[in-house]
C-alpha cells in the first residue's frame, strides 16, 4: 500500500464503523443507547465544562504513578530474582502465587489500607504492572547467553562492571518489551481503579455517568478517550523503543 | 618450561566419567587442535583450561601456576555469537581495554580491527556483518588484550564451508603475525590438519587421548600434497573411519 492509502484506508473503516452505529440506532429508534452524535456532545459538554481535560490528567497521573512504581520496584526485584537462584526458590513461589489474582480482587483491601485516596486506584495499577515487569525481568536475565557472561569473566570484570556492561545491556531489550505489555495492563485496570475512592478520571467518569444519571452518552464517550489514550500512549512507547533499539534489533 | 601443562586431569560430573587422566604438555606458541567426535569432552577440556570449571582430578598450569579462575591474559573465543550486539565493532574489541588510559585503548583498537580485516566498520553493529566479520571481530576483541594463550572451541563451527576455509587461513597468518598459543577445539578432522602443530586425538567418552600427531608440514600447506593426505589418514584410521563415503 502507499502511504495515503496505509492512512486513508484505516480511517475509511473508522467512518464506516460510525456509519453503521448511527445506522443501527436510528434503525431500533432507541432512546438509550447513544448515537455517535450524541457521544461527541456529551464529551463537548464535559470540554465545556472544564472537566474533560482534568479528568484526562488526573487518569494519567495515577496510572503513571502505579506504573512508574512497578517500574522502579519491579525491574531490580525481578532481575535480582533471576541472578540469585536461591532468592528466586524462596520468593518465586509467593509471586506465582499472587500473579493470577486480578488487581481488581484487591480493591476491598486497598480500600482498608489507603481509604479514601488517590492511593487505593494508584496501588490497583502498581500491582497490575508489577507481576508481569518482575516476571519478565527474571526472565531476561536467565535468558542472557552464557557465553556473554562468561566473556565478561574472562576479561576480568568485576562484578558491579559486569552488571552494567553485560547484564544490563543484554536484559535491556525483553524488559523494554515488557514495559509496554505491563503499561497495556496498567490501563486496562484503570476503569476498575477508578470506581473506588475517587472522584475524577476516566474510569469515574464512566461509573459516574452510569450511576448518577444514566448519561450513556458520557460512557461511550469514557471508553472512547480511554481507548484513544491508551492507543496515543502504546503508539509512544512503540516509538521509543524503536529508537532505543534501532541499532541492534534481533536479526 | 612447557607454556600449557596438563597432568592427570579427569573430570566427572555426577556419575557420568566426562574426561579420564588427560596429560598433555603445550609449548609456548604452539597450535594445538584437540579433535574428537561430540561429546567426548573436548570442550570441557577447554572449559577446565580456561578456568571456567574445575577439575575432579589432576590439574592444568599455564607457566607452572595452577589454573584456577579465568585470566584475561587468556582468552576464550567462541561461536561468532559470542560477540556483544548492543557495541559496535570498535566498542566490542575495547571491551576487555578497561584498565588502559584512552590513546592506548583507541591505538589498540585500529591495530586489532585493521588486523582481522574489518577496517571500514568500526561502527557496525554486529547485526550488520556477516558471521565471518563477527567471528573476526571475536578474535580482535580477543587479542586486544594481548593474551599469551587463546582457547577456541570450534570457532568455525557455524560459518559456510567457504568462509571457514577463509577464516582458517586468516587464523594462521594472525597466529603466524601474533605469535600467540592457541589450544583449537574441533571435530574437524581436515581442519585439524590444515592448523595444528600437533593433533590431539581424542576418544569418545569418557575422553581420553588416543594419540598425539605432529603434523610436520610447513606453512601454507597444500592439501593435495601426500605427506598432508598421509597425516589426515592416519586420523580417519585413528578414530576408525574408514575414510569412505
Amino acid at each position: 500500500m502507499r502511504r495515503g492509502e496505509l492512512i486513508l484506508l484505516p480511517l475509511a473503516a473508522v467512518l464506516v464503523l460510525a456509519g453503521a452505529w448511527q445506522l443501527a440506532v436510528m434503525a431500533t429508534g432507541t432512546t438509550i443507547f447513544p448515537s455517535p452524535g450524541d457521544v461527541a456532545r456529551g464529551l463537548g459538554e464535559l470540554a465545556g465544562r472544564g472537566i474533560l481535560w482534568s479528568y484526562i490528567g488526573d487518569s494519567l497521573v495515577r496510572v503513571v504513578s502505579g506504573y512508574l512504581a512497578a517500574v522502579i520496584i519491579g525491574i531490580p526485584f525481578g532481575m535480582a530474582l533471576g541472578w540469585f537462584p536461591i532468592l528466586e526458590r524462596i520468593v518465586n513461589p509467593i509471586i506465582q502465587l499472587l500473579r493470577p489474582i486480578s488487581p481488581l480482587a484487591w480493591m476491598p483491601l486497598a480500600v482498608i489500607w489507603f481509604g479514601v485516596s488517590n492511593t487505593a486506584p494508584i496501588f490497583l495499577i502498581f500491582l497490575a504492572a508489577f507481576f508481569p515487569i518482575v516476571v519478565a525481568s527474571m526472565n531476561a536475565v536467565h535468558n542472557i547467553p552464557p557465553m556473554y557472561l562468561q566473556a565478561g569473566r574472562n576479561f576480568g570484570l568485576s562484578t558491579p562492571r559486569l552488571m552494567a556492561k553485560v547484564i544490563v545491556p543484554a536484559t535491556f531489550p525483553p524488559i523494554l518489551v515488557s514495559l509496554r505489555i505491563a503499561f497495556g495492563i496498567a490501563w486496562l485496570v484503570l476503569v476498575a481503579a477508578e470506581m473506588i475512592a475517587v472522584d475524577s478520571g476516566l474510569g469515574y467518569l464512566i461509573i459516574d455517568a452510569r450511576n448518577a444519571g444514566k448519561r450513556y452518552d458520557l460512557v461511550v464517550g469514557g471508553m472512547l478517550l480511554i481507548g484513544v489514550v491508551g492507543l496515543m500512549i502504546d503508539a509512544l512507547f512503540r516509538w521509543g523503543t524503536r529508537t532505543l533499539m534501532r541499532r541492534e534489533v534481533t536479526e | 618450561m612447557s607454556k600449557v601443562e596438563i597432568s592427570n586431569l579427569s573430570m566427572r560430573f555426577g556419575s557420568t566419567d566426562v574426561l579420564r587422566d588427560i596429560n598433555l604438555s603445550v609449548r609456548e606458541g604452539e597450535f594445538v587442535c584437540i579433535l574428537g567426535p561430540s561429546g567426548c569432552g573436548k570442550s570441557t577440556l577447554l572449559n577446565i583450561v580456561g578456568g571456567f570449571i574445575q577439575p575432579s582430578a589432576g590439574t592444568a598450569s599455564i607457566d607452572g601456576v595452577p589454573v584456577t579462575r579465568p585470566d584475561p591474559r587468556r582468552i576464550f573465543v567462541f561461536q561468532e555469537r559470542g560477540v556483544f550486539p548492543w557495541l559496535t565493532v570498535d566498542e566490542n574489541v575495547a571491551f576487555g581495554l578497561f584498565r588502559l588510559s584512552e590513546a592506548e585503548k583507541r591505538d589498540r583498537v585500529t591495530r586489532y580491527v585493521q588486523l582481522v580485516g574489518l577496517a571500514g566498520f568500526e561502527n557496525a553493529y554486529p547485526r550488520e556483518l556477516s558471521g565471518g566479520m563477527k567471528q573476526r571481530l571475536e578474535v580482535a576483541r580477543a587479542l586486544a588484550v594481548n593474551p599469551d594463550v587463546l582457547y577456541l572451541d570450534e570457532p568455525f563451527g557455524a560459518l559456510d564451508s567457504i568462509t571457514r576455509l577463509q577464516m582458517r587461513r586468516e587464523l594462521l597468518r594472525i597466529w603466524q603475525a601474533e605469535k600467540k598459543t592457541i589450544l583449537f577445539v574441533t571435530h574437524d578432522i581436515e581442519e585439524s590438519v590444515q592448523l595444528a602443530d600437533r593433533v590431539v586425538i581424542m576418544s569418545a567418552r569418557p575422553g581420553r587421548i588416543r594419540r598425539i600427531l605432529d603434523i610436520d608440514i610447513a606453512h601454507p600447506r597444500d592439501l593435495s600434497a601426500p605427506r598432508y593426505i598421509q597425516l589426515r589418514d592416519i586420523i580417519f584410521s585413528e578414530i576408525g573411519l574408514a575414510h569412505q563415503v
